[in-house]
């Protein structure tokens, strides 16, 4: 049996092939603004991966914040339930995921089968998300990349003030002006959201282990404040922009059965 | 005077309202015992009045500091609304 | 300026005072000085009445921001800071006013000032400053009963207007006007997130949207945003605007629309509440200490 999963988030836009448990293909693509075409050219592309056509897929389910106008869906799972399945599928022992994308972030309380207990989630506000730290590096003109690698070298913790993203630039320049070194302004940056990310997940409650999946995910400097905020490891699976897609065509798998 | 504490953004409304004419009366100063996280004080408002507030460094991130005494499942009664035995603070969320 | 570097956020900074009244011979000279975060502005009373008043951006620092403003204010005026019976600061930076006797917060001082500058029937003033937004209900005294205020987040503030000036090359004092020339009103911008609303708007411009449609879009989605920020505490009649954003029409008719009011008008600057509540603080606060001196 062959399904898909299609993930359709704020910013990128990303598709797996399953095959028995076995991921064939994947790819992703950057959503923009015509997300039904880029949807489309992403799952072409990770069918063309895969070595399949379209015509062998049984069943396709898509999730994230545009999925009900994913193009050639069967179903749909929402992004909660789509990372809970994703996640324990490789990592069997985690009980609370942390997600992060661009323009959202959730704390998830799941099962050992994979079965949503809680769930909190932060949403339209760029404070608790990646576009925050996108925000910073911009004002700091530098990458995103560079800008996570920054942090890694700060030994020292300023607090920012400021909670929204508009309002953390005009900040992150004044810090600039007062000749703060940018890798300090990068680490008080990642502190400040990870430390709201966890205060939101504590409303669920954090047992171990926790796995953080999104594409904050890549970001290291992020990932070493979100360690110290929750004073814990922090594991992240294999391919973790792909875990809702995984999900996703997972319950694709069970809903042909 | 009704005194409103926090933000609304887009992620929701978050205040806590502090109707200060009651405090004005209040002797035992509860809420600033029950906050486990030790958000409120004690003010001399700008009508010379001894009433309680939310400390500026809270006022921005109510959302997350509340956050230990409102988890998603079976909330308590919340220790600062408990601890004011005026009925003086409501929370909008 | 060439177009790319303009600072389209930009808006004119004045002075004024009243040539005709003479500050020698008056018994109590008041200042008010309102820090916010990003313009200041000074006002001086002659017993009670408006005499100066500046306007200005607010630097870098507090203290420097309240001195500049306050000495533009007093400029050709012969006045000095020795000159002044009594000081209030208010504002963002109230308490790093240098020359100031008491710091009074700007919920007040607004309610104060608007009700002089509206007069003692307006019951809820709306501020919408550079960073912020108030809502206070007050009484025919001008007395606070009820306030909300918002500076977390730059949905609704000045500064979320400026980051849509800057997108769209539009200066500031033209966005209300431009706004409101579109032959349909378009469907407000859908993210409250100035962040996310900023790539909406971008999205937008690229489906080839208008400047103007997009500039509708968004003070549309702005007066929607104070509006309910206005339902939290319930508008009383009269209502009055104040705050930089009282000067953008776009927002202003929009706001008056969906709540089905119409503000009042004052023939002062609508950006000058803070300071002048400060001053009129002031002055009832030196008449105050001159009678416990008396005693």
């Amino acid at each position: 049996m062959i399904t898909a999963g299609i993930d359709m988030g704020s910013k990128y836009i990303k598709v797996v092939i399953l095959k028995d448990g076995t991921v064939l293909g994947r790819a992703m693509e950057t959503t923009g603004f015509e997300p039904v075409e880029s949807a489309s050219r992403c799952l072409d592309k990770a069918i063309k991966e895969a070595g399949v056509e379209m015509s062998e897929i049984d069943h396709t389910t898509s999730t994230g914040a545009g999925r009900k106008v994913a193009p050639k869906t069967d179903s749909d799972i929402t992004d909660v339930g789509a990372a809970a399945k994703g996640v324990v599928n490789l990592e069997k022992n985690i009980q609370t995921v942390i997600d992060i994308g661009a323009e959202e972030g959730r704390g998830i309380k799941i099962e050992a089968d994979g079965k949503v207990v809680d769930f909190a989630v932060n949403e339209k506000c760029a404070a608790g998300a990646g576009a925050f730290a996108e925000a910073m590096s911009r004002a700091l003109e530098v990458s995103i990349d560079e800008f996570g690698q920054l942090s890694l070298k700060s030994d020292k913790a300023i607090p920012m003030n400021a909670q929204c993203a508009v309002f953390a630039e005009s900040e992150v320049v004044s810090l600039v002006h007062a000749k703060t070194p940018k890798h300090d302004i990068a680490r008080a940056v990642h502190d400040a959201i990870a430390s709201r990310i966890v205060s939101m997940v504590r409303r669920v409650g954090i047992n171990e282990s926790v796995a953080l999946i999104g594409g904050v995910s890549h970001n290291p400097g992020f990932v070493d404040s979100l360690k110290r905020a929750l004073e814990t490891e922090v594991i992240i699976p294999e391919n973790p922009d792909y875990i809702g897609a995984l999900g996703a065509a997972i319950t694709a798998s069970e809903r042909t059965k | 005077m009704k005194a409103n504490y926090g933000y609304m953004d887009g992620s929701g409304e978050f205040y806590i309202t502090i109707d200060t004419d009651l405090c004005i009366e209040c002797a035992d100063h509860g809420c600033v015992k029950a906050c486990p996280a030790g958000m409120f004080e004690i003010i001399v408002d700008d009508y010379d009045d001894e009433v309680a507030a939310i400390k500026e460094d809270h006022r921005k991130k109510i959302k997350y500091d509340c956050g230990p005494c409102k988890p998603v499942n079976d909330r308590p009664t919340l220790p600062c609304v408990a601890g004011c035995t005026l009925g003086a603070l409501t929370h909008s969320w | 300026m060439t177009e790319k570097t303009k600072e389209f956020w930009r808006w004119k900074e004045y002075n004024w005072h009243d040539e005709a009244k003479d500050p020698k011979d008056v018994e109590t000279i008041s200042a008010g000085v309102d820090v916010g975060s990003v313009s200041s502005q000074a006002v001086i009373l002659l017993d009670g009445e408006l005499y100066a008043y500046s306007n200005m951006r607010t630097g870098s620092d507090s203290p420097n921001s309240a001195i500049n403003a306050m000495n533009w204010a007093m400029e050709n005026t012969g006045l000095t800071m020795d000159d002044l019976h009594y000081t209030v600061g208010t504002g963002y930076g109230r308490v790093n006013v240098p020359f100031s006797d008491r710091a009074i917060t700007e919920i007040a001082c607004h309610a104060r000032g608007g009700n002089t500058m509206y007069g003692p029937t307006v019951r809820t003033i709306l501020d919408m400053g550079g960073q912020d937004c108030k809502v206070i209900l007050c009484d025919e005294r001008g007395k606070v009963k009820n306030f909300l205020m918002n500076d977390k987040c730059a949905a609704g503030t000045g500064r979320g207007m400026e980051v849509f000036a800057d997108l769209l090359a539009v200066s500031i004092e033209e966005v209300g006007e431009l706004s409101l020339d579109v032959e349909e009103e378009p469907p407000p911008v859908s993210s409250t997130c100035v962040v996310f609303a900023k790539s909406e708007a971008s999205s937008l411009l690229r489906d080839g949207w208008s400047k103007k449609r997009v500039l509708a879009a968004y003070c549309s989605a702005m007066a929607h945003r104070v509006v309910s920020l206005l339902e939290r505490v319930g508008v009383e009649k009269d209502f009055a605007i104040t705050g930089g954003i009282a000067k953008n029409s776009g927002v202003v008719v929009r706001l008056e629309r969906e709540l089905k009011l119409t503000s009042l008008k004052s023939k002062y600057d609508t950006q000058i509440a803070g300071a002048l509540g400060a001053a009129l603080f002031a002055k009832a606060l030196v008449e105050k200490q001159r009678k416990k001196v008396a005693q």
